[in-house]
C-alpha cells in the first residue's frame, strides 16, 4: 500500500509526457498538412471584366475565371419561359429561376458539371443540349436546363453561379 | 550480446567474415536458396517474381524518365514529347513505362486470380491476403497519379473527375478536394504534387512487398491442392528448382511485353492523351486506365453521387475481409464442386465490368453495369458465406506427393516414399 502514491505520480507523469508529446507532433504536423491548401498567390487570383456587347440573343460565350470556365448566355425569349415555368419544389436542388440571374436576359454559370467537375456541353450551336434544351453533360449525362438546373442524370446540383456584377449594360465582371 | 549465438559457417572466409557481423548470408540462404515449396506448384505461382520484377522495371525506368521530365503545366506535355523525340532512348524508357504499368496490373490480377481460387487468403496467410490488397491499393493510386503526368487531356480530365470523387463526402468533401489540389481545380500546385507522391509511392509498394514476401515465407506457399506441406517429400528447394521455373516464366513473359513495347507500344494508350490538356473542352469520353475500368463501371452503374463512389470504394475494400467471408476450410476450389463455378462466374463478371467500364454509360452498356454490381457485391455477401455452409467438398488428397505421384509423374514414383504415416495424414487445418 506504501507503494501507491509513488506510482499515482509516476503514472501523472508518463501521462502529461505522453500528452505533451502527441500535442507537440500534431503542432509540428499541421503546417506541412496546411503547406498543401492553395497558396495566397492562388487565392488572389482575382476578378475578370468582359465585355457582352457583342453577344447576340441565344448565343453563349465561355471565358476563364480562376481557370474554370464559365458560361455568359443571352437567353432568348423562350428560354427564360421555360425556365420560369419550373415549379422549383419539382427539382431535385430546388431554386428559382429568379433567384439565379440578376437580369433575366443574362444567366451567368460556372461551367462546371456538379457531378465529377467535366464541362457540359450546349456552348455550340452543334452541341448536344440534353433533353431540358440548356447543357448536357457527356461524362456521365447529366441534363441541365436553361436555367442552368439539374433535371436529370447523376449530378446533385444546379450549376454554379459565381459572383458577378454589372458595370454597365456592356460590362460584367465576375469574382 | 549472446556470446553462444551460432554463427553459420561457409568456406569462403569473405562470406564467413560478413555472416558474424550481420547474419545476412544465412538469412538468404534461408529463405530463397532452402526455401521449401510445394512441388505441385503450377506457373501461377511463377507471378509473384514477375510482378517483383515489373516493379523493378517501373521504379528503373521511372527515374530515368523523371531526369527528363518538367512538372509544370506549361512544360509538362513537351517535355514527355521531348523524352519520345529527342532523348536518346527516351521513346524506349517511356513504352517501357507506360506497357509496363499495364503488364503490371495484368500480372498482379492473375497473381490475384490464383490466391482467390486456390484459397491462399485462408488460415494462415490471412494477413498476407490483407497486405496484398494493400499493395494493389498503392498501385492503383500510384498508376492514376502517374496517368496524370504527361498532361494531355485524358491525364486532366482523368484527374478532374477522380479528385472530384472526394467531394461526394458530405460536409467536408468540398474542402478536403480543395486540399488535396492545392488549388480550386486541376493545376499547377495539383501536378507539383502528384509528381512527388507519384516518385516516392513505389518505394512504399517496395516496402510492402517486402512484409508480403516475408509473410509468406512464414507458413510457406500455398499449392494447387491447397493441403499443408507435410513431409520433406512434398516440397523442392526454391533454389535451383522454383528460381529457374520463375526464369521460365520470365522469359515468356519478357517475350509478351517486348512484342507491345517494340510492335504495338499504344494499343493500350488512349489517343485523347496526345492532345495537351485543355481546361476549356472536355472529351467526349472520358475512359480510364482498362486495368482501372471494372471499378469505374461500379460507380457510373450508380444514379446518386455518394452511392456511387461508396459503392466504388467499398468494392476494393470488400476484399480485405474476404478471409472472414469465406467459412469453408477447404483452400483449393479444385475440391469444392459449387464454390468453383461462382468463382468463376466472378472473374468473368470482373471483365464483363472493364468491358462495358471503357464504353458510354448508357442502354444496354448501363444494364450489364448494373447487373455486374449486383453480382460483385452478391459474391461476398451471399454466396461465399452461403456456399461455404452447403456445400460438400470433394475428399482432399492425402499429401502433395501423393498428388504428385498420382497425376503429374505417375512413371517416377514419388509417392511411394512419400505416403505420410496415418498419424500425420490428419490434417491439423482442416
Amino acid at each position: 500500500m506504501a507503494k501507491k502514491p509513488k506510482n499515482k505520480r509516476r503514472d501523472f507523469l508518463q501521462l502529461s509526457t505522453v500528452t505533451l508529446g502527441a500535442v507537440g507532433t500534431a503542432a509540428f504536423i499541421w503546417p506541412f498538412l496546411k503547406s498543401m491548401s492553395p497558396a495566397e498567390d492562388t487565392l488572389a487570383a482575382g476578378s475578370t471584366e468582359v465585355d457582352i456587347s457583342a453577344i447576340e440573343e441565344g448565343q453563349s460565350i465561355t471565358i476563364k475565371w480562376r481557370g474554370k470556365p464559365v458560361f455568359i448566355k443571352k437567353r432568348t425569349k423562350d428560354e427564360i419561359d421555360a425556365a420560369k415555368m419550373v415549379q422549383a419544389s419539382e427539382l431535385r436542388d430546388p431554386q428559382d429561376d429568379a433567384d439565379r440571374v440578376q437580369k433575366e436576359e443574362w444567366l451567368v454559370l460556372v461551367g462546371v458539371c456538379t457531378h465529377l467537375g467535366c464541362v457540359p456541353l450546349g456552348q455550340k450551336v452543334s452541341d448536344m443540349k440534353g433533353e431540358y434544351d440548356g447543357w448536357y453533360c457527356p461524362c456521365h449525362g447529366s441534363h441541365y436546363d436553361t436555367s442552368g438546373r439539374i433535371r436529370k442524370g447523376p449530378a446533385p446540383k444546379n450549376l454554379d453561379v459565381p459572383p458577378y456584377t454589372f458595370l454597365n449594360d456592356n460590362t460584367i465582371k465576375i469574382g | 550480446m549472446d556470446k553462444n549465438r551460432k554463427v553459420h559457417q561457409f568456406k569462403n572466409p569473405v562470406l564467413n567474415w560478413i555472416e558474424f557481423r550481420l547474419p545476412i548470408i544465412s538469412y538468404f540462404k534461408k529463405e530463397y536458396g532452402d526455401y521449401p515449396m510445394p512441388k505441385n506448384c503450377n506457373y501461377f505461382w511463377s507471378f509473384g517474381a514477375l510482378a517483383t520484377i515489373t516493379l523493378v522495371t517501373m521504379i528503373v525506368s521511372g527515374i530515368f524518365l523523371a531526369m527528363n521530365y518538367t512538372p509544370h503545366t506549361d512544360m509538362a506535355f513537351d517535355s514527355v514529347e521531348r523524352i519520345m523525340r529527342d532523348v536518346n532512348y527516351g521513346w524506349l524508357m517511356r513504352y517501357i513505362h507506360s506497357n509496363g504499368a499495364a503488364f503490371f496490373f495484368i500480372i498482379v490480377y492473375i497473381h490475384i486470380v490464383r490466391a482467390m481460387y486456390f484459397g491462399s487468403y485462408k488460415y494462415p496467410r490471412e494477413l498476407n491476403w490483407i497486405l496484398g490488397v494493400f499493395i494493389f491499393l498503392l498501385m492503383m493510386a500510384t498508376s492514376f497519379l502517374g496517368y496524370t503526368l504527361p498532361w494531355g487531356q485524358m491525364s486532366y480530365w482523368g484527374a478532374t473527375v477522380i479528385t472530384n470523387l472526394f467531394s461526394a463526402i458530405p460536409f467536408i468533401g468540398e474542402g478536403l478536394k480543395t486540399w488535396l489540389l492545392g488549388d480550386y481545380n486541376v493545376g499547377n500546385a495539383t501536378l507539383n504534387r502528384f509528381f512527388a507522391l507519384h516518385y516516392v509511392l513505389p518505394f512504399v509498394i517496395f516496402g510492402v512487398v517486402g512484409l508480403h514476401v516475408a509473410a509468406v515465407h512464414v507458413h510457406g506457399s500455398n499449392n494447387p491442392d491447397g493441403i499443408d506441406i507435410k513431409t520433406n517429400n512434398d516440397s523442392v528447394n526454391f533454389f535451383p528448382y522454383m528460381l529457374i521455373k520463375d526464369t521460365v516464366a520470365m522469359c515468356a513473359f519478357g517475350v509478351a511485353i517486348s512484342a507491345v513495347i517494340f510492335f504495338g507500344p499504344n494499343l493500350m494508350a488512349e489517343v485523347d492523351n496526345y492532345i495537351p490538356a485543355d481546361p476549356l473542352v472536355t472529351p467526349a469520353h472520358i475512359v480510364p486506365n482498362w486495368y482501372l475500368a471494372p471499378f469505374y463501371a461500379i460507380l457510373r452503374a450508380v444514379p446518386d453521387k455518394l452511392g456511387g463512389v461508396l459503392l466504388m470504394f467499398g468494392a476494393i475494400v470488400i476484399l480485405f475481409v474476404l478471409p472472414w467471408l469465406d467459412r469453408s476450410k477447404v483452400r483449393s476450389c479444385n475440391y469444392r464442386p459449387i464454390y468453383k463455378w461462382f468463382m468463376m462466374g466472378f472473374f468473368v463478371n470482373f471483365f464483363a465490368l472493364g468491358y462495358v467500364g471503357m464504353l458510354p454509360a448508357e442502354g444496354l452498356y448501363l444494364l450489364i453495369a448494373r447487373v455486374g454490381l449486383l453480382y460483385y457485391f452478391g459474391f461476398f455477401f451471399i454466396i461465399t458465406p452461403f456456399v461455404g455452409w452447403i456445400e460438400k467438398p470433394s475428399k482432399l488428397p492425402l499429401s502433395i506427393s501423393d498428388v504428385y505421384a498420382k497425376n503429374i509423374a505417375p512413371n517416377i514414383g514419388g509417392g511411394e516414399k512419400g505416403i505420410p504415416s496415418p498419424a500425420m495424414q490428419k490434417d491439423t487445418n482442416l
